[in-house]
Order: C-alpha cells, then sequence, then structure tokens
C-alpha cells in the first residue's frame, strides 16, 4: 500500500510539486535566516573567541559586551597579578581609532594593543610577516578583510590595491607601518582589525588617564578559569568571566537591546507560516480530491490503520524531500555568498536540526487535518 | 457462524435503515427481507431514492443497519468488529462502482491490483494476477495503461477485473452501466456473467437500465425503503 500510497502522490505533478515547494521554501527560509543570525551573532564575539589563550577576562564590572570600552587602571593589572592562582595576566588594548586613507576619507579600525612582551591575543592565523614584527617601529598588523577592503588603496584605474607589508597608514596622527597581514573572524560592525603593541596603541589613542581595557588571564594548573574569575572578582573588585561567559555576556547583548532576533524571528516565523500555509493546504485539497479514493480502498478492506499510514508515508515523503532540498539550498547559498561578500552565515546542526523540527511540525499538521477526514470517512460514500 | 439456508450468499432478515433524527429522519430501509442464492445474478431495481444503495451499502458491510439481521455468507457482518468486518469485506466482496474509481495516477495493472495489496500480497505476485484477471477480461495488453488512456467500457472492464482479481464470493455493482452506451453496457454485463459468476460467486447489480434486466436471475424491485417484489426477467411486466 505504501507504493499506491506514494504513486497517488507523485503522479499528481502538479499538487505534488506544490507540497514539495511550499515545504522546500519554508525549509530554505527558516535554515537561511537562522544561520544568518547565527553568523551575525558570532561575530559579536569573535575577537574573543580568537584570543585563544587567556581563560579569564578582568575588566570594569559595568562593561556589558566587548565592544562595550571601560578603561581600568593600570594598576589594576598588578592587582590581579597578585591574585592567587593567577599563572600569567597581560594587559589589552581596545579602541576605536581613525585611520586616514590616501583619499583624505577616514576610517575608522578596531584596534588591538598587545602585551609588548608576550604578544598574547594575537591573531592565530598569519598570512603575511610574523606577530614579532610587531616590535618593529611603528608596526601594525592588520586583517585580510580590511587590508583588501576598506584599508585597500585606489589604483589610477579604480581598481582597490590590497594593502600589504610595508604599506603604511596614518592612525589618529600617527604613522604605523603594516607588518603583516592576518586572518580573524570578521567584526560585527566589519571595521578592519588593527594589531599592535599595547605601549603603541596607547600613543595612537587619544589621551586619556585610564586606557586598559581588559585583562587576559590564565589560570595556573589546578585551578578551574571559574574558580579564578571569583578569586579575580572577589579580590580586586572587577568583573571576571570565563572565555565562554564572556561570550555569552556579549551575546545576550545584542540579543536583548538591538532588534535583530526580532527582525529574524520575523523572517523565520514567515517561512514557517508560509510553509505551512503553501504545504498544508496543498495537502489537504490533495487528500480531500483523493477522498472518493481513500473511501474506495475503504471499501475494499483498507483499514483505518493502512489508510493512516499511507497518508504519514506521503507526508514523510515531501517533508524529507521539501527540508533537504530547502536545507541544502541554503547551505549552497551560504557557501556562495558567505565567500564573496560580507553575509554573516553560520549552519551548525543546531540549526539543521531546528528547521527539521519545524518541517516535521508543519507536515504533521498538514497530515492531521488530512488523517482527519480519512479516519471520518464513510465508505459507504463510494456509492454516492 | 450462524445456521444460513443451504446454497444462500446473502440473507436479510427484517433489515432497517434510517438516516438523520427529528425533522430531517429518512427512512431508506423499511424491514427488508432478501435472500441471494449462491452463483446468482440479482438485479435490484427501483426508482431513486426507493434504497437500493444503502441497501448494498449494508450487504457489503460498509454501512450498518439500524435493525434487523444481515448475513453473508452465514456470517452477520453487524455482529462482527470493525477490524474483523474490514477483514472479511477485503477477502470475501468484490466492488464495482458506478464511475469506476480506478486511482488515475496507477496503471490498469496497479489498479486491478489495489485489493490484494490490501490483503497483503506482495506487489509482484499482485502484478501477475492483477496481469491474468485483465486476461480475463479481455484487455491483457491494456495493464500498462492509465485509466485516461482507456475508454469508458474498457474501464468498467479494469473495475470489473479489480473486482474479481482476490477471487471473492460476492461482488456487489453499483449502476456498473449507468456511465456507458448501450452496446458497451451489454458486453460489460455479457462480461460480468461469463466472468463474475463462474466458481459459484454471487452477484448483486444495483440498476436503473431496463435494457439489462434480461441479464439477471432474478430481479428484486425496491419502493420506498421495501422489496415489493422478486421476479424473474421473463416474469417482469
Amino acid at each position: 500500500m505504501i507504493y499506491v500510497a506514494l504513486k497517488m502522490l507523485t503522479g499528481d505533478r502538479g499538487k505534488y510539486f506544490g507540497i514539495l515547494f511550499g515545504l522546500t521554501i519554508a525549509s530554505f527560509l527558516i535554515t537561511q535566516q537562522m544561520s544568518i543570525f547565527v553568523g551575525l551573532m558570532t561575530r559579536t564575539y569573535g575577537f574573543i573567541t580568537d584570543s585563544g589563550l587567556a581563560d579569564v577576562w578582568a575588566m570594569d564590572p559595568k562593561v556589558q559586551f566587548i565592544d562595550d570600552i571601560k578603561p581600568l587602571q593600570d594598576t589594576q593589572l598588578l592587582r590581579v597579578r597578585g591574585v592567587e592562582g593567577v599563572e600569567w595576566a597581560v594587559p589589552l588594548y581596545k579602541g576605536i581609532l581613525k585611520a586616514r586613507l590616501d583619499n583624505g576619507n577616514f576610517q575608522a579600525c578596531n584596534v588591538i594593543g598587545l602585551d609588548d612582551a608576550t604578544l598574547i591575543g594575537g591573531p592565530a592565523t598569519m598570512l603575511q610577516g610574523r606577530l614579532e614584527d610587531l616590535r618593529r617601529a611603528d608596526g601594525i598588523i592588520i586583517d585580510q578583510n580590511g587590508a583588501e577592503g576598506k584599508l585597500a588603496k585606489r589604483g589610477p584605474d579604480g581598481k582597490p590595491i590590497p594593502a600589504r607589508v610595508g604599506s603604511t597608514l596614518e592612525l589618529n596622527d600617527h604613522r604605523a607601518v603594516v607588518v603583516g597581514i592576518c586572518r580573524v573572524s570578521r567584526t560585527f560592525q566589519s571595521q578592519p582589525v588593527v594589531y599592535t603593541t599595547y605601549t603603541r596603541a596607547t600613543t595612537f589613542a587619544p589621551m586619556e588617564r585610564k586606557l586598559l581595557s581588559f585583562i587576559q588571564v590564565k589560570a595556573k594548573p589546578g585551578l578551574t578559569p571559574r574558580q579564578l574569575a571569583d578569586r579575580i572578582a572577589k579580590h580586586t573588585g572587577l568583573a571576571a568571566y570565563t572565555k565562554p561567559e564572556f561570550e555569552n555576556i556579549t551575546i545576550n547583548y545584542f540579543m536583548k537591546y538591538t532588534g535583530i532576533p526580532v527582525n529574524f524571528g520575523i523572517a523565520v516565523l514567515l517561512g514557517f507560516l508560509v510553509g505551512t500555509a503553501i504545504a498544508g493546504q496543498t495537502f489537504y485539497n490533495f487528500t480531500l480530491e483523493n477522498l472518493k479514493y481513500f473511501a474506495a480502498l475503504k471499501a475494499m478492506g483498507a483499514t483505518n490503520l493502512k489508510l493512516l499510514v499511507m497518508v504519514v508515508v506521503q507526508a514523510l515523503l515531501v517533508g524529507g524531500l521539501g527540508y533537504g532540498l530547502g536545507t541544502g539550498a541554503a547551505a549552497a547559498f551560504g557557501n556562495y555568498f558567505g565567500t564573496r561578500t560580507e553575509l554573516a552565515f553560520r549552519l551548525p546542526w543546531q540549526i539543521l536540526a531546528g528547521t527539521g523540527a519545524a518541517i516535521a511540525v508543519i507536515c504533521t499538521f498538514a497530515a492531521l487535518l488530512s488523517l482527519w477526514k480519512v479516519v471520518r470517512l464513510q465508505p459507504a460514500v463510494v456509492f454516492k | 457462524m450462524t445456521p444460513v439456508a443451504a446454497g444462500l450468499a446473502v440473507e436479510l432478515h427484517g433489515v432497517t435503515k434510517t438516516y438523520g433524527s427529528g425533522d430531517a429522519k429518512v427512512t431508506a430501509l423499511r424491514g427488508v427481507d432478501l435472500d441471494v442464492r449462491a452463483g446468482e445474478l440479482l438485479m435490484l431495481v427501483g426508482p431513486s431514492g426507493c434504497g437500493k444503495t444503502t441497501l448494498i451499502s449494508v450487504i457489503a458491510g460498509i454501512l450498518d443497519q439500524d435493525d434487523g439481521e444481515c448475513f453473508v455468507f452465514g456470517e452477520n457482518l453487524n455482529g462482527m468488529r470493525d477490524r474483523d468486518r474490514v477483514n472479511y469485506r477485503g477477502r470475501n466482496i468484490g466492488f464495482v462502482f458506478q464511475s469506476f474509481n480506478l486511482i488515475p495516477t496507477l496503471t490498469a495493472a496497479d489498479n486491478v491490483a489495489v485489493p490484494l495489496l490490501i490483503l497483503g500480497t506482495p506487489r509482484r505476485e499482485a502484478i501477475r494476477r492483477a496481469t491474468e484477471a485483465l486476461d480475463r477480461v479481455g484487455i491483457g495488453d491494456r495493464g500498462g495503461s492509465m485509466p485516461w488512456e482507456l475508454s469508458g467500457g474498457q474501464q468498467q472492464r479494469v473495475a470489473i477485473a479489480r473486482s474479481l482479481v482476490h477471487r471473492p464470493r460476492l461482488i456487489v455493482c453499483d449502476e456498473p452501466t449507468s456511465a456507458l452506451d448501450h452496446q458497451t453496457g451489454h458486453k460489460v454485463l455479457e462480461l460480468l456473467r461469463e466472468v463474475a459468476l463462474a466458481d459459484g460467486r454471487s452477484l448483486i447489480i444495483v440498476t436503473h437500465d431496463a435494457r439489462i434486466f434480461s441479464f439477471a436471475d432474478r430481479i428484486a424491485k425496491m419502493d420506498d425503503g421495501r422489496i415489493v417484489e422478486v421476479v424473474t426477467p421473463s416474469e417482469l411486466k
């Protein structure tokens, strides 16, 4: 009877493709919008992820997310170093400074000042030059996206000439020389990332009494990051978070204070509703139009259970195909545009599972409507 | 199993059936008594709304009567559990519908195989037997055709093959010639007599079509929910 069910479904090409189209669109929209949302949210804490060595981040207690800089006095670094269980603690400067471009325009850059001695917190992947080259006079390392995009010069033909080792920039009226190109996570605001030493960063930055943005801390063996964070907070009065905690704090800030989740949520909901409307209604109509055949099957001895299995198999087929086509198309979309444009796209398995659940709900809804009709169907209607 | 008169396929005693309630109450069957013999072709005739379709629905086990008894090959269908009745129907009763009810997305052979598939026969075996059944009704070469590629007469032959394929003991037909022209209708009835009645099978045909009355062994005339007369074609006025 499964064969009969599948032939009934796929034989009516118009309805079959209609249902499939609805589910594919729903699956595509849900996956694509959720992936862009997750991609964007990942960018908000990309810098924390990239700074891999530190176990704990110490900062002003009022800091709400990674870009919310509330500078500390330099003496705080010494206080943190004095906490028992600290293996090492290094300063980190993080700020937005303006780079003057050749054409006279200004470009805001995300400037990171690393501990002069250790360069801890530097980029993991160097494409040109070495991290140690930051110790050269006026040395800076810029990220690949910035080098090829917003910090690129314009040639006579108007085409961009990517910044490379040896190129110079003017950062807040200070000369800076590119000594390396690195690859880092894209920032939320897509600003170029400029690495330099802590001391040089503080000279680039406008004169302020306090310039220490964060303190990165490593725990001694045998101490968990959470335990160390508690000790730092207790002894210094600073806020101290483990890396995952700081990532969560950052992402929660964006979730709470920006309209991003609502906007993407609406798009996901629309995908769900469109899918439900198209697939649900088409599937229901398909069943209605086939009721007389279901009645004939019932008269000929098909039990309700057999007919239910037929409807469920039909729903599973279109659901499975729609899910596969939709998520496949979304993955292809992300793969194409994510590598060629600024598109933020991240497709973890949880999104695939979520989309699968949504499609299952749509199919269940569509099938339940149909099953209700089929179960209540009186076989005697075949003689009417 | 209830004792049943020897040689009877169907035995009805005082069968009543009412639809609706209150002012909308309609009595379709008013104490119908009727016997259908094994190997007999019985036609149920009468004006529209006289209860013919309700009666074959009760006999076929797809509608419960309100009162009275209906024995089909000695089994009281009304007393069976739903599941048992559905199974009994699937094994013992074949159907020929007025509008054929062939599933349009299945080939002729697939359509004929449906009753076997319902009974759990493997598809390959079901198709083999369906092809044999199509051979018996004279369209063995059209097994791969879709219903819409067949003429009305050919579609009704497919429907007849479908009603026979699982070798039921009783076939009920609802207006099998109403969608066919006179000549095709005659051929279909000849086929039904020749093929369907074989092996002691019984056949009940509901019809308005007086031109086919001559094919019946007996004719039960109905009016207002009652059997008013059972006659042979030669006795028909």
